[in-house]
């Protein structure tokens, strides 16, 4: 189990005044959705979060140490980032491409492990694109190259998960498959940190939520608080119009 | 997992071995391979001693190291920049080191300067390309590889400039030079105990090497330190085609052409990849070099002619058959 404290954190972005730090904890249990309008910085507060970028000012730590002190190594065996854009440079399969997900835990000499492989495997069933292991992965459609990076950080299997936009390019079935996913994973005691578009299904299986705002302005709590129709109105700059399913709200957009 | 490594380079190692003794025994005075065990193990005679130890094996050792060292920096400037088309020649290292030679043979120097010179020509050219790609930004693979390609545009006009200035007695060392040319090969081996080296530093770094090859924002998310290792490959590679392009002059498409086939034959692993480079480099240009001086023996042929029209049909062919 691990727990990353994001302490007074200003991320970087450039020509934007600091607007307002983030302070809050992703705590083991915990499923946080970020939600912000196109260019308000989600990609960049997670890219900062894994120690990808550097910050403004502030701090994250992972546990209780700051996460630029740690090794990359150190870091990656307990934080995996599910990245929205991915560049495959040399072709290689599906089944590789799980594998690498393992590469923090191996030493330089060792070679994958029949166990590793069952771990790449399983992964690659979980997000059923076990059927296509020997294929490459160029030539794979938009959904199924989501699902296999998604199972690349399944293998990795770390304790705090981010990921970007997680549910991009899937059809509803398997969005619903990933969020499932990452709840079970969460309910498991990993921490479980993602940018969303879709309202609903931040609405639906987010705990805590996170609203970035362009110009930097921020605001964070648990979902019940966060959910307020004008507050997202604002956020997006969109009429919505609200009803509840299954103890649920339910968001959809009008004219 | 380690028997699909070991095959494939059991494979390559034989036919190493077959294209050696190949070019040993071939020649002016064909030698049996009885002979020449005869002769390693101390006895034949003396002109069989003279022609093996002295001619044949240093030749066929020096081509099979150049070769080596030339795929396997083909192999690592490829992974490094995430781009297929990477090449010591591409990125105009050859240009600077040929550009060096070219000074010492116009001044009239000798061999050993000769090679000093282009080793200090390949490392500035190394420094200057990735020093102005550098620049104030990042290093972007695409900006590394246009300012090889322009500074190896600037290197050509000065070889050319050389070429144009230079006394007619000098003009046929010179071209051969360029076109790569193993018969003033010195000892070969000090160039193999840094092939062997770089094999055995490069197989632990090959898992690190393939995430690299996903980008490095993927593979600092999974642990690896990218810009010390960028580092690492960096001064290797350079390393590698300095000490090859010293040893046999300017030879072109094995960089390129022998990854590749490796490629999209054996998969991507570099750690089954950067080894299969060095014996597979090694056994293309001892096979080539064999070539370059049977084909209108007792001339020779630049061996680098013989490189190009063997490798742009092998690896238009795998081209075209690739899926």
């Amino acid at each position: 189990m691990s727990e990353l404290h994001i302490r007074e954190l200003v991320i970087d972005i450039p020509g934007r005044p600091g607007g307002r730090p983030l302070d809050f904890s992703v705590a083991p249990g915990q499923v946080w959705g970020v939600l912000g309008p196109n260019g308000a910085g989600k990609t960049t507060l997670l890219h900062t979060l894994a120690g990808l970028r550097p910050c403004r000012s502030g701090q994250v730590k992972l546990d209780d140490q700051p996460l630029d002190a740690l090794k990359r190594r150190t870091v990656a065996q307990r934080l995996g980032l599910v990245f929205q854009e991915r560049q495959d440079g040399f072709p290689a399969t599906v089944l590789e491409t799980a594998l690498i997900g393992r590469h923090p835990f191996l030493s330089s000499w060792q070679m994958e492990s029949a166990a590793d492989l069952k771990l790449a495997r399983q992964a690659l069933t979980n997000l059923e694109v076990s059927h296509l292991e020997d294929r490459l992965v160029s030539t794979l459609s938009g959904g199924e190259r989501q699902r296999v990076a998604i199972a690349t950080v399944l293998t990795q299997s770390p304790a705090i998960w981010l990921a970007d936009e997680p549910t991009n390019h899937l059809d509803l079935h398997h969005q619903i498959a990933v969020m499932e996913l990452l709840a079970g994973e969460a309910a498991a005691g990993k921490a479980v940190f993602m940018c969303l578009h879709d309202l609903n299904l931040a609405a639906r299986w987010c705990d805590h939520l996170l609203l970035l705002y362009p110009n930097g302005e921020a605001c964070w709590g648990p979902a019940s608080r966060m959910l307020v129709p004008d507050a997202l109105e604002r956020l997006y700059g969109q009429r919505l119009a609200t009803t509840e399913l299954d103890g649920a709200p339910i968001f959809v957009p009008v004219r | 997992m380690t028997r699909r490594l070991w095959l494939p380079l059991g494979l390559l190692a034989l036919a190493a071995a077959l294209a050696c003794s190949l070019s040993i025994t071939v020649g002016s005075a064909a030698i049996s391979v009885s002979d020449v065990w005869g002769v390693i193990g101390g006895q034949g005679s003396d002109l069989q001693q003279t022609l093996i130890l002295e001619l044949r094996l240093p030749r066929t050792m020096a081509a099979f190291v150049t070769g080596g060292l030339l795929a396997v920096a083909g192999a690592l400037m490829q992974v490094l920049l995430r781009n297929p088309l990477a090449d010591p020649y591409v990125l105009g290292l050859s240009g600077g080191a040929a550009v060096g030679a070219l000074l010492a043979m116009l001044a009239g120097l000798g061999s050993l300067v000769i090679s000093g010179s282009a080793f200090a020509g390949a490392m500035v050219a190394t420094l200057l390309v990735f020093g102005l790609a550098h620049g104030t930004g990042s290093w972007t693979p695409s900006r590394l590889l246009l300012t090889g390609v322009v500074v190896a545009a600037g290197w050509g006009a000065i070889i050319t400039l050389m070429l144009a200035i230079s006394p007619a007695r000098r003009l046929p060392g010179m071209l051969y030079w360029l076109m790569g040319d193993l018969s003033y090969a010195g000892t070969p081996w000090p160039a193999m105990v840094l092939l062997a080296l770089s094999c055995l530093l490069v197989i632990p770094l090959g898992r690190s090497l393939n995430v690299l090859a996903r980008g490095p924002l993927q593979a600092a998310a999974l642990g690896v330190a990218v810009r010390p290792l960028e580092w690492t490959v960096y001064v290797l590679a350079s390393l590698l085609t300095a000490v090859a392009v010293t040893t046999a002059g300017s030879i072109g498409f094995v960089g390129l052409v022998v990854p590749h086939m490796l490629r999209l034959v054996l998969g991507n692993d570099q750690r089954l990849i950067l080894p299969a480079c060095a014996l597979a480099g090694g056994t293309l240009l001892v096979l080539a070099d064999t070539l370059a001086r049977t084909v209108i023996a007792p001339e020779q042929l630049p061996v680098g002619v013989i490189t190009a029209l063997l490798g742009v049909p092998t690896f238009l062919y795998l081209l075209y058959r690739s899926r």
